[in-house]
């Protein structure tokens, strides 16, 4: 026989592991560990939303659903998107319910990519995108954004990665794992460029409730844009709804019905108890998401402060839940210096370096947590350094 | 300082931990020291803020504190409305709440006693002997589960993964 690894596609073998990989091995069995290193919220599900899950489980709602989702639920994420940014989307034909943000990128990349395809997407930026690009055969192209410019995208720096074989740009504000955000003057510069060269746009904003100076642009509320533009969002960090794995896809029904083609063979749909709880968090959960955006408005505020107090220069995020602060000072690289604080101080944070080489020099810290546990995490630090 | 917004903001985080100094809170809240000093020194003097109170579990003490709810239906004489009543029944130092309710019953008292007799004869003697106190339904409480928004039962903490993208 042969050695079982010359099964695995070469697409597979070329897709790059995850970098938190090592550092998840490593806190297993260490105790009393202070974890800055999670990307979701440390909220609990609003109970109305748990309860609206059992009270469909004790009715029996375990079916599966419409492949597009429960048309309830595609309505209500119409009228929110109407609601909060003034966007139409038909919920009938342009709106596909996913299992997660994450299903809904692969999809997403899946449906438009044909091999030799280029996407550009900025770093440093959430994991997956690359990968994703890379299974169906695209070619994944970085445009590196910047301390200095606060990790804003700029139209020079995607205007330079554009070639004939350029297919989409994903946008991805208020970003993981910087925590930051783009001006809506910033988001028309880059949609001029996507019209100059005729471009599609996936724009994941799944923090878009996650803002905490200004108000979020959505991307395809911009002139012209919704023709161009893939729009990704979910309800894992706004409702803290995580594992029950509701995302979505809004675009040109052309587009989503790509999607759903391929949502149908693989994934069927969503789980119904969830896209329940979905329901009832559009509807009613407008309360819990803005006291959660406070809370984290208060550990920002308080987390930031104590970096820079300890000498990690940190930028203001002015989004999603993360602060991502420079090491460079410590002449430590940013996987030494991650390591290092978790074996002494047993705090975890991720190396910034797993979401792109430009994170290299920097760390991601979440600060999903509660007010005192970020207090001890930053003694903590205080202690290592 | 971005006056209703951070106002609320201010009063959110004091209302949840009073024990929060105005360092802290106005790290919190993004406002100065001194923008904080000064309005919760006006939202104490304007009676925003009456006082500063912790949530105890006496159950835990081991302290015998009975607590009963009562209802009350109000024959409205000439002299005094619900207010004035309802401030007479306030003052007894035994009434930890009164609230003036919907429904069958007029005003709803919690009270506090170290015994069921205790709470049995303040009833009897100072609250339903009041002119205008026609009717009273005493409960019993059993046992408090939540109080002021705080829960008194521990609950298991849903473990996040240590790390994750």
């Amino acid at each position: 026989m042969k050695e079982i690894k010359t099964y695995i596609s070469n697409r597979v073998k070329q897709t790059p592991p995850s970098g938190i990989r090592k550092f998840f091995d490593m806190v297993i069995g260490m105790e009393d560990v202070i974890s800055l290193g999670v990307g979701e919220p440390d909220f609990v599900t609003p109970w109305h939303i748990r309860e609206a899950c059992i009270y469909s489980l004790e009715k029996g709602h375990t079916t599966y659903t419409s492949n597009s989702g429960l048309i309830e639920l595609r309505e209500a994420i119409s009228d929110s998107f109407h609601t909060d940014y003034g966007v139409d989307y038909d919920p009938h034909d342009q709106i596909l319910v996913t299992t997660g943000v994450s299903e809904a990128a692969d999809l997403a990349l899946r449906a438009v990519i044909d091999p030799g395809d280029e996407v550009i997407i900025h770093e440093p930026s959430y994991v997956s995108y690359k990968p994703c690009i890379i299974i169906p055969g695209g070619k994944p192209v970085i445009a590196t954004t910047t301390r200095e410019n606060e990790f804003r995208v700029t139209k020079e720096q995607i205007e330079e990665k554009v070639t004939e074989k350029t297919k989409a740009i994903i946008l991805s504000y208020p970003n993981n794992p910087t925590g930051a955000v783009m001006r809506k003057q910033d988001l028309e510069d880059v949609a001029d460029v996507v019209i100059e060269n005729d471009l599609l746009v996936i724009s994941d904003e799944v923090y878009d409730k996650l803002t905490y100076d200004s108000k979020h642009t959505c991307f395809s509320s911009l002139n012209g844009m919704d023709e161009h533009t893939i729009l990704l969002n979910g309800l894992s960090k706004s409702h803290a709804m995580t594992g029950m794995r509701i995302g979505y896809a809004m675009g040109p029904s052309e587009i989503i019905n790509a999607m759903l083609l391929i949502h149908q063979y693989t994934m069927l749909c969503a789980p119904i108890t969830s896209q329940i709880g979905a329901i009832e968090a559009l509807n009613n959960g407008g309360p819990d998401v803005n006291a959660m955006v406070r809370e984290y408005n208060r550990r920002r505020r308080l987390f930031v402060k104590g970096l820079n107090d300890l000498g990690l220069d940190c930028f203001e995020p002015k989004g999603a839940f993360y602060a991502f602060p420079s090491i460079t000072s410590t002449g430590m690289t940013s996987d030494q210096f991650a390591e290092e604080l978790l074996t002494q101080q047993k705090v975890a944070v991720v190396p910034g370096d797993v979401f792109g080489s430009s994170g290299e020099g920097f760390l991601r810290c979440s600060y999903a947590s509660g007010l005192d546990e970020l207090k001890i995490a930053l003694e903590r630090m205080g202690e290592f350094l | 300082m971005n006056e209703i917004r951070d106002i609320r903001d201010i009063l959110e985080i004091v209302e949840n931990d009073p024990k929060k100094d105005m360092q802290e809170i106005a790290l919190l809240s993004g406002c100065s020291e001194e923008e904080v000093y000064s309005c919760i020194k006006e939202l104490e003097e304007s009676g925003i803020i009456r006082k500063y109170k912790a949530v105890i579990d006496w159950d835990k003490v081991g302290e015998e504190y009975i607590y009963a709810i009562i209802e009350l239906k109000i024959n409205l004489d000439d002299r005094a409305g619900y207010d004035n009543i309802a401030k007479r029944i306030a003052s007894f130092n035994e009434v930890r709440s009164i609230r003036l309710i919907s429904g069958d019953h007029d005003l709803s008292l919690t009270v506090r006693g170290h015994s069921m007799k205790d709470v049995a004869f303040f009833v009897a003697e100072k609250i339903a002997t009041l002119d205008q106190v026609h009717n009273t339904m005493t409960h019993f409480v059993l046992k408090t589960y939540k109080e002021d928004g705080v829960a008194l039962f521990d609950m298991e903490k849903p473990k996040r993964l240590v790390i994750s993208p």
